[in-house]
C-alpha cells in the first residue's frame, strides 16, 4: 500500500514536467514545418510579414518584443530594486506586511485591466504631450514595467533578506550608516539574487500578450522610436490566431516556437543565477 | 566634494521610500481608477442578466458562470495534482538530481507564457482530442499553467510543519502515508489552501489561455463541452472592440472585487498561519501523532 501511494506520488510530481514536455512537443511539432519551408533564416530575419502572399518573416515582431522588454526593464527595475531595498532594509516591520503584500497584489490584477487604463489614460497622455500615436512601445514599456514589478520585488526581498545576517552587524560594527552597508555591503552580496529576479521579470515581459495587445498598436513595421506603434511576438499569435488557417496558423505556431526557445533561455539563465551564492 | 554620510543617508532614505511609493501609488490608482468607472454602472441585474447584444446591454452572468466552471475544472485538476506533487517533494524524497530535474520543470512551467499555453491547448485539447472551444479545454489548458503555483505554495507550507509532528507519528509506529495523511496534511491545510486560491486567482486573471481553447459564446453553458466566455474575456472583448465602454468599467470592477477577495482571503490565511508558527514550543507539543 506504501509503496503504490509512493509511486503515485512520483508520477503527480512528474506532471509538470511532462507537461512542459508536452508544451514543447506539440508547438514545435505545428510549428516547425514551416520554419523548415520558409527557412529558418528568412523566418526569422524577414522583414515582411504578409501572410496571404504567403511571406513570414517575423523580424519586426523580435524587434519589437526587444524594444518593448527593454523600455519595460528601464522603468521598472530602477523602482523594483529600490522598493525591495526599502522593504528589506529600511521599512518598519508593520510597515512591511502591508506593502508587501500590496505590491504582490499588481501581479493579481489581470492584464487585460493594464491594457485598458493604457488605451483610456496612458496612451492619450503621450498622444498629446510627446506626439506619435500614442499606443506606441513607451506606452506598452509603462504599463509592462508596472506588471513586471511584483516579480521584481518579490524575488529582490528574499535575495536582501538571504544575506546573513553578520554582513550588516559587521558593516554597522566598522561605523557604517545603514545606507552605507546596504550599498557597500549587501547589495553586492545580493546581486545576483536581485539579477535572477530582473530576468525573471524580462521573462513575464516578453510573454505578456493581452496587454501588449491593446496599447502598443500592433503596427507590423520595424520600430524607429519609442514612439512608434509596434507589434510583439505574443501580440502577433494572439491577433491572427482568430482567423488564422494552413501555413498562416502554422507560421504563428511557429512564431510561439521561437516565444518559447527565448522563454525557457531567460529561466535557465534566471535559475542559473539565482543559484550562485555570494 | 564629498557628501556626508549621514547627509547621503537621508538621501538615499528618500528615494526608496519614494520609489516604494510610486508603487503602491500605481496600485491604488489602478483600482481606483478602475471602481470610479465601474460603480456608476454596476446593479444587481447586472450580475444575474444574461448578455443581450453582444455585450451592450444586459449583465454578465454567462461569463460569471463561464468563469466559475472553467476555475472548477482547473482546480479541481491542478489542485490534487499539485498536492500530491508537493508532497512527493517535502515528504518522500531527498533532493538529488532527480528532484533537480523535477524543479527545474516546475519552475519552467511557472514562466512559461500564458500564450503559450493557450497555443497548446488549443492544438491539443480543441483540436486534436475533439473537445472543441469548450469549458473543458479552457479549464484543462487552465490546470496545467496553475499548477506550479499550488505545488510551490503547498511545498512550502508541508515544510514548515515542524518535525516533531513527524517523529511523534513515526515513533508511534505509523507508515510514512499514515505520518503525512494524519498528522502533516491537516496542519499544513491552511497554506496549501493558500495555494489553491492563488491558483483560482490566476485562473481567472488570464484572459490569453481562454480565449483560444474556450472561445467567445455569449450565451449560458449548459454542459462542460459548451463554449464559453469567462469575465476578463468578456471585459477584453468589449473593451478591445468598443462595444460598450460603460459595461467594461462595469465588469473590470466586478473583476477587480474578486481579485481583491481572493488575494486578501489567501494572505489573510498564510498570515495567521505563519504568526502560529513563530512560536512551535507551544504548538510543536501540542496535538502532535
Amino acid at each position: 500500500m506504501d509503496r503504490w501511494i509512493s509511486r503515485l506520488l512520483f508520477l503527480a510530481a512528474c506532471s509538470s514536467t511532462a507537461i512542459l514536455a508536452a508544451i514543447a512537443l506539440f508547438i514545435f511539432k505545428e510549428g516547425v514545418p514551416i520554419m523548415v519551408k520558409t527557412g529558418f533564416g528568412s523566418f526569422l530575419f524577414g522583414k515582411v510579414w504578409a501572410p496571404l502572399q504567403g511571406q513570414f518573416g517575423i523580424l519586426p515582431f523580435i524587434i519589437g518584443s526587444i524594444w518593448v522588454t527593454f523600455g519595460s526593464l528601464a522603468i521598472g527595475v530602477p523602482i523594483g530594486v529600490a522598493t525591495a531595498f526599502y522593504l528589506a532594509e529600511f521599512a518598519p516591520r508593520r510597515y512591511v506586511v502591508v506593502l508587501k503584500p500590496s505590491i504582490e497584489l499588481l501581479a493579481g490584477i489581470p492584464s487585460v485591466v493594464y491594457g485598458f487604463m493604457g488605451v483610456i489614460w496612458l496612451a492619450p497622455l503621450i498622444r498629446n504631450y510627446l506626439g506619435g500615436p500614442g499606443l506606441s512601445i513607451l506606452a506598452a514599456s509603462c504599463v509592462l514595467a508596472v506588471m513586471i514589478l511584483p516579480t521584481i520585488v518579490s524575488v529582490s526581498v528574499d535575495a536582501i533578506q538571504a544575506v546573513p545576517r553578520t554582513f550588516r552587524e559587521g558593516a554597522l560594527a566598522l561605523g557604517a550608516t545603514q545606507w552605507q552597508g546596504a550599498w557597500r555591503v549587501i547589495w553586492p552580496a545580493a546581486r545576483s539574487g536581485i539579477l535572477a529576479g530582473v530576468i525573471l521579470g524580462m521573462g513575464r515581459a516578453i510573454g505578456e500578450t493581452m496587454a501588449v495587445i491593446m496599447i502598443s498598436g500592433n503596427a507590423t513595421q520595424i520600430p524607429g522610436s519609442m514612439l512608434d506603434s509596434v507589434r510583439t511576438l505574443t501580440a502577433n499569435i494572439a491577433i491572427e490566431m482568430g482567423y488564422a488557417t494552413g501555413d498562416h496558423r502554422q507560421a504563428l505556431f511557429a512564431t510561439g516556437v521561437v516565444l518559447f526557445f527565448f522563454i525557457m533561455l531567460l529561466n535557465t539563465v534566471a535559475l542559473r543565477v539565482a543559484r550562485r551564492r555570494f | 566634494m564629498r557628501v556626508p554620510p549621514v547627509v547621503a543617508e537621508k538621501i538615499a532614505r528618500g528615494l526608496l521610500m519614494l520609489a516604494c511609493a510610486s508603487a503602491v501609488a500605481v496600485l491604488l490608482f489602478v483600482i481606483g481608477f478602475v471602481m470610479w468607472g465601474g460603480f456608476r454602472h454596476l446593479s444587481w441585474g447586472f450580475l444575474t442578466q444574461p448578455i443581450l447584444d453582444m455585450g451592450r446591454e444586459g449583465g454578465i452572468l454567462p461569463a460569471i458562470v463561464g468563469t466559475l466552471l472553467m476555475v472548477l475544472v482547473a482546480v479541481g485538476i491542478a489542485g490534487p495534482l499539485g498536492v500530491a506533487s508537493a508532497i512527493y517533494l517535502a515528504e518522500y524524497t531527498v533532493e538529488g538530481r532527480l528532484t533537480q530535474t523535477i524543479r527545474f520543470g516546475i519552475n519552467c512551467l511557472a514562466g512559461v507564457p500564458s500564450i503559450i499555453f493557450g497555443l497548446f491547448g488549443f492544438i491539443l485539447f480543441v483540436v486534436m482530442l475533439g473537445f472543441g472551444w469548450s469549458i473543458l479545454s479552457g479549464g484543462l489548458s487552465l490546470s496545467a499553467m496553475v499548477l506550479p503555483t499550488i505545488i510551490r505554495t503547498s511545498e512550502e507550507a508541508i515544510r514548515s510543519v515542524p518535525r516533531p509532528f513527524r517523529d511523534v507519528a513515526a515513533s508511534l509506529g505509523a507508515t510514512r502515508w499514515q505520518t503525512v495523511r494524519r498528522s502533516v496534511l491537516p496542519y499544513a491545510l491552511p497554506g496549501i489552501l493558500t495555494g489553491v486560491i492563488l491558483g483560482i486567482g490566476r485562473s481567472i486573471e488570464d484572459t490569453a489561455v481562454v480565449l483560444f481553447t474556450a472561445g467567445s459564446a455569449v450565451g449560458m453553458p449548459r454542459s462542460l463541452f459548451d463554449s464559453a466566455r469567462t469575465m476578463s474575456a468578456h471585459f477584453y472583448i468589449l473593451a478591445r472592440e468598443g462595444i460598450s465602454n460603460d459595461k467594461a468599467y462595469a465588469t473590470a470592477a466586478v473583476l477587480i472585487c474578486t481579485i481583491l477577495v481572493i488575494n486578501i482571503s489567501a494572505y489573510g490565511i498564510m498570515h495567521r498561519m505563519m504568526r502560529g508558527r513563530r512560536a512551535p514550543s507551544r504548538s510543536a507539543r501540542g496535538p502532535a501523532g
